[in-house]
């Protein structure tokens, strides 16, 4: 009897720990749920003066505004740190100490400014593992703060997730402050919003290029709706203005080309142009509104939008076979495709009973799932290039305004506020070698 | 034996007063021509009666015709006020029409600029009652021949702007393509979808969205 008993107890005790031997930082399951938490303690900095002072509390803050952006950390609050900021060894810290306060990550700075330039040390550290996982030492001028550690995010992130990323992306959108609709562009965290069109007409759709070079969108300069693609910084560009309406631009990722419906033929028809806007080939031959493509990561595939069965519902085309394959059966009203850069699923816009949200729904047609509800209009889902965030629009309180939300409809929060309202947000693929 | 003799009696007066009674003719009026035609015993009072027969003297032939020619003046001139009167008249007639005309000008091009065609939701096929106020267009279209003009096609706010301005593309070319159908010439029509950028009613009930899923046409 007692041999048994001891026997079911050891084996009790054997399971767990076997496991301790290694786990995963992040839970792909679903990694949002239960947040690392991170100490983020002020920079240590070489003389004690104020300029560095005030730089090493701001790049310290943008440090954990950035984690916590991610939805998979979540930072300590600096008053339960039981040591004085600057007083820790940035390089062989008391990990007790930080246990103790319920850290299981730390990341400790230091940073000396000489003139205009500036040196940032900044070191990754598992507590319990009491291990330095990652160390960089970067150099920069002291403007380029927010360069410096967003790249150091995008190592953390690499470690944990295998992908680097969207710490260098950006975000256009549609706003209304000017009086018009134009198209604004910020950093993906909302950082410096910027107006980039002038046309005082109308602007819709904006998307895209690989590496944020270029952007398209629709615009009334002209006074009907044609499509432009223009170079961000240079003053280079096409203008696509037929007969009819010349409109939802989406690039093929890493290719300098992009599909958009155009409708002067008569019927609105999904068109592959040139990045110089001639047509390479038409996409869909099918009478009735096709319109709204979305690429998948290799760019063989594209969802769309069709009313070919008689309600507006999402359509998947793999263009090397032809066969179409309809995505979407829930509801009568389903458009605004946008396909994940993970490749498993797409995000649209579902409305039912006059009320618009964001659903989900793996590409095999599988797993639908709605992620806002009771929550005004949410509409115009567009992933990070990760594929762990989504940014939408989101008329919750009141006008409308850019959200974030995680790939599992957790951690919804808005972006940015500018006067008017915003709308149609597209997120940039990575800006790689900026 | 006596009334049989009374009655034989009132039947042997009756009977002949009755045949004499039917039998003679009313005495004819003679006629006696001698006491009419004797004129020219007076004829300085029968002149007015009647135009005289006899030679005037020169002296009376002056005065006749002097008051002739002032008779003939008189209706001159009294045909020459009509006229007049009846120009003025006749102006005053042609301002008003003119001025009648006009106002259904600016009515019908009102009409043809302010009368929008509606649709159901997510829907560009023509109601009956579009179908109505499209034939007015195209009779405007017809009397115009030299006028131009572009159809918007508009949607309401519910939906995502992109289909949504697929939508009022269709909208606007179901409604071009029915006008061509009346034989308008496709030339002078052309057609662009603002899809719900351009509501004309702003607000966010049913009443809004009725109105502002329509077809649009201005005049270029």
């Amino acid at each position: 009897m007692k041999t048994i008993c001891f026997i079911t107890i050891a084996f009790m005790l054997l399971g767990p720990a076997l496991s301790w031997a290694e786990y995963d930082y992040i839970d792909i399951s679903n990694p949002f749920l239960r947040k690392i938490p991170v100490a983020v303690p002020f920079f240590k900095t070489a003389i004690i003066n104020d300029a560095e002072t005030q730089i090493s509390s701001k790049a310290a803050d943008l440090l954990s505004k950035t984690f916590e952006f991610t939805g998979y950390f979540k930072t300590i609050d600096r008053n339960a740190y039981l040591l004085a900021p600057n007083n820790s060894d940035i390089d062989s810290p008391n990990f007790r100490n930080w246990r103790s306060i319920g850290a299981e990550l730390l990341i400790t700075g230091g940073l000396s400014v000489k003139n205009n330039t500036m040196e940032m040390e900044l070191r990754l550290f598992d507590t319990f593992k009491e291990q330095l996982l990652i160390g960089k030492i970067y150099k920069g001028k002291i403007n380029d703060q927010r360069k410096i550690i967003h790249r150091f995010c995008s190592e953390v992130i690499y470690l944990f997730s295998g992908n680097w990323g969207y710490f260098n992306s950006k975000i256009a959108f549609v706003s209304t402050g000017s009086g018009n609709k134009e198209i604004y562009i910020c950093e993906f965290d909302g950082y410096n919003p910027k107006q980039i069109t002038h046309d005082s007409s109308i602007t819709l759709s904006p998307a895209w290029s690989l590496n944020a070079k270029w952007i398209a969108y629709t615009s009334y300069a002209r006074g009907k709706p044609d499509l432009y693609i223009r170079h961000l910084t240079e003053k280079r560009g096409a203008v696509v203005a037929r007969k009819g309406i010349n409109s939802t631009p989406a690039w093929v990722p890493g290719k300098f080309s992009l599909a958009a419906t155009l409708s002067f033929s008569g019927d609105q028809e999904i068109y592959l142009l040139t990045g110089t806007g001639k047509i390479i080939k038409r996409l869909t031959h099918k009478r009735g509104i096709d319109t709204s493509p979305t690429w998948s990561p290799e760019g063989k595939k594209i969802a769309f939008v069709s009313k070919r069965s008689g309600t507006p519902q999402i359509y998947i085309k793999n263009l090397d076979s032809g066969r179409i394959k309809r995505l979407t059966f829930e509801g009568r009203y389903n458009t605004q495709p946008s396909w994940s850069p993970k490749g498993d699923k797409i995000a649209y816009s579902a409305m039912e009973n006059n009320e618009s949200n964001i659903r989900v729904i793996n590409v095999d047609g599988s797993n639908l799932v709605q992620l806002t509800n009771n929550a005004g209009e949410n509409e115009s889902p567009s992933w990070a290039p990760d594929g762990s965030l989504i940014a939408f629009s989101s008329t919750r309180e009141g006008p409308s305004r850019i959200y974030i939300m995680t790939a599992y409809g957790t951690d919804q929060r808005r972006l940015l506020t500018l006067s008017g309202e915003q709308t149609n947000p597209d997120w940039s693929p990575r800006v790689i070698n900026k | 034996m006596k009334k049989k003799l009374w009655i034989s009696l009132a039947l042997l007066l009756v009977i002949p007063g009755l045949l004499f009674t039917v039998s003679c003719a009313k005495k004819a009026v003679k006629v006696e021509p001698s006491a009419v035609t004797e004129p020219s015993e007076e004829p300085a009072e029968e002149k007015v009666v009647e135009a005289p027969i006899t030679a005037p003297t020169e002296e009376e032939a002056l005065v006749a015709a002097k008051e002739v020619a002032e008779e003939e003046e008189r209706k001159k001139e009294e045909l020459i006020k009509e006229e007049e009167v009846e120009a003025v008249e006749e102006e005053k007639v042609e301002a008003v029409e003119a001025e009648e005309a006009k106002l259904e000008e600016i009515a019908a091009k009102n009409q043809f600029t302010y009368e929008d065609i509606y649709f159901e939701f997510d829907k560009s096929t023509l109601l009956p009652m579009a179908l109505d106020t499209l034939k007015k267009k195209a009779e405007y279209l017809f009397d115009h021949t030299y006028i131009t003009a572009v159809i918007e096609g508009h949607c309401d706010e519910r939906g995502t702007n992109e289909y949504n301005l697929a939508l009022g593309d269709r909208r606007a070319e179901s409604a071009k393509s029915f006008l061509v159908d009346l034989g308008i010439l496709p030339t002078r029509l052309t057609t662009v979808s603002y899809g719900e950028e351009r509501p004309v009613d702003p607000r966010h009930n049913r009443e809004a969205w009725a109105k502002n899923r329509r077809a649009h046409f201005v005049i270029e």
